[in-house]
């Protein structure tokens, strides 16, 4: 069980580090959604300083989103995602380990690159420190409630538009937990209630998004 | 006694008796929605006094919470339904998630629309982010995803299965989502029908609440078993009690 846990981890890190040139998109997305708004609303450091966290972790949604919509594509290509369909090991068990992977791949490069971008944001040192913790809290339940949505569509064609639709609502939580928490240490406040509840969102997520994962697969498998 | 209950339950569960039995339940159905809305309507709109501080407008609540309950009862209902055909692969489930969607999501547009034309005289605003307000947009925005997604998926019976998935995911977020929005920013009146003791709101105005939420209860119940019979009609086109059905009627 542990065996097969680190084999696929190790397989599928391997496979995106042969694909060197597609990590660097998720990022390059990140960052370039972030720029956008200074230029879109103002470069004024008081109204940066407010919209940073909802800025930062809505760019981290989509770039995560994005990257995600890939997760089961080429295993379902080659026909790989249907032999772990058949076996002897507990599919949800496989779906941890891949998310695992992806969330290595994407969500560790943009948890280092988000303090430079929260310091092109005039987010207080302070404020980063938090924004860490949240990314790092926040970033596993976005990976393991997006791989059902991922899951439900792979077999579609044009699955991008539709995945965000359906996956989207579910992170509202989220991104609630997450800029609270952000904008009270900014403030001044206490901001751990707010993490612990980002904590409690990825053990839940943890406990019954890879069943959902793993029974969305089954079906669009079939 | 398990068995006979079980054989009884897919006895009826069965496309045939289903489309027979709901044949005969739909007019009366439709009999008791009209009668309520009626009753609920006249009793809402002319006997019913205004109130001291909203006036006249307050009425529009009669249409307003209604829908919003139907939102949020169409929903769990049709997540119940989804376990039911995940779990005992009953087909007949699926048909009813699938012509409750489209109601569900009517349902919610409405309490927002008209939850929107309250609020520009009470609050002064067509919409403010406030908590219920926002966690009912997000609802429209699960069943919307939930319609995206069966109507993606090309072959019917993975569609309905992905669906089925789909809604228990987002019934096991909603309390999630409408908590962690209520602790975001709250402006709502606060629940003046359930609360555990005696409820705030006078009985003139409870009754046609109440008559009007019996209605779009029925009115659901009614709309929905019409839906249902002709997606099993389509479903069941090839089967040979359909073709004796159409050749009876095309007869007489």
């Amino acid at each position: 069980m542990v065996q097969v846990f680190w084999a696929l981890l190790r397989r599928d890190l391997l496979l995106a580090f042969r694909h060197r040139g597609e990590l660097l998109n998720p990022l390059l997305f990140f960052s370039l959604v972030v720029t956008l708004f200074p230029l879109g609303v103002s470069p004024e450091p008081s109204v940066l300083k407010t919209m940073a966290p909802g800025v930062i972790w809505i760019a981290v949604l989509l770039a995560g989103l994005f990257s995600l919509e890939g997760l089961f594509r080429s295993d379902f290509e080659d026909g790989t995602l249907e032999q772990m369909v058949l076996s002897p090991f507990p599919l949800a068990w496989l779906v941890v380990a891949k998310v695992a992977a992806h969330w290595i791949v994407t969500a560790l490069p943009m948890l280092l690159l988000a303090p430079l971008l929260g310091l092109f944001l005039a987010l207080p040192l302070e404020g980063i420190r938090v924004l860490e913790w949240t990314l790092l809290a926040g970033t596993p339940f976005l990976s393991l409630v997006g791989s059902v949505g991922v899951a439900l569509t792979v077999g579609l064609r044009r699955g991008g538009m539709l995945l965000t639709l359906i996956v989207m609502p579910l992170y509202v939580p989220l991104l609630i937990f997450a800029t609270q928490a952000v904008t009270s240490a900014v403030a001044g406040l206490p901001y751990d209630g707010a993490l612990d509840f980002l904590l409690a969102l990825f053990f839940l997520s943890l406990t019954l998004a890879p069943f959902a994962t793993a029974s969305a697969l089954r079906i669009s498998l079939s | 006694m398990w068995n006979t209950i079980w054989l009884t339950f897919h006895k009826f569960a069965s496309p045939k008796h289903f489309y027979a039995l709901s044949g005969r339940l739909v007019p009366w159905l439709g009999a008791l929605t009209l009668l309520l809305l009626l009753s609920g309507l006249y009793l809402g709109l002319f006997v019913a006094p205004p109130d001291y501080q909203q006036g006249q407008s307050y009425r529009i609540m009669f249409v307003h919470v209604p829908s919003a309950w139907m939102s949020l009862f169409v929903y769990t209902f049709m997540a119940v339904l989804s376990g039911i055909f995940l779990i005992w692969n009953i087909k007949l489930a699926d048909v009813m998630i699938r012509s409750s969607a489209a109601l569900g999501a009517s349902f919610t547009f409405l309490a927002l629309a008209t939850g929107s034309l309250w609020g520009k005289p009470m609050w002064g605003a067509w919409w403010v982010w406030d908590a219920r307000l926002t966690s009912e947009l997000i609802l429209l925005f699960l069943y919307l995803g939930y319609m995206a997604l069966v109507a993606a998926v090309e072959d019917p019976r993975s569609a309905g299965r992905a669906g089925a998935v789909l809604l228990l995911v987002g019934v096991v977020n909603i309390p999630i989502i409408h908590y962690s929005v209520e602790w975001w920013n709250t402006l709502h009146q606060g629940p003046t029908v359930t609360k555990f003791d005696k409820p705030s709101i006078h009985p003139s105005m409870l009754w046609p609440l109440l008559l009007m939420a019996g209605a779009f209860q029925f009115y659901y119940f009614t709309v929905s078993l019409i839906r249902a019979r002709a997606e099993v009609l389509e479903r069941e086109r090839r089967s040979e009690w359909v073709r004796e059905l159409i050749a009876s009627q095309s007869k007489g």
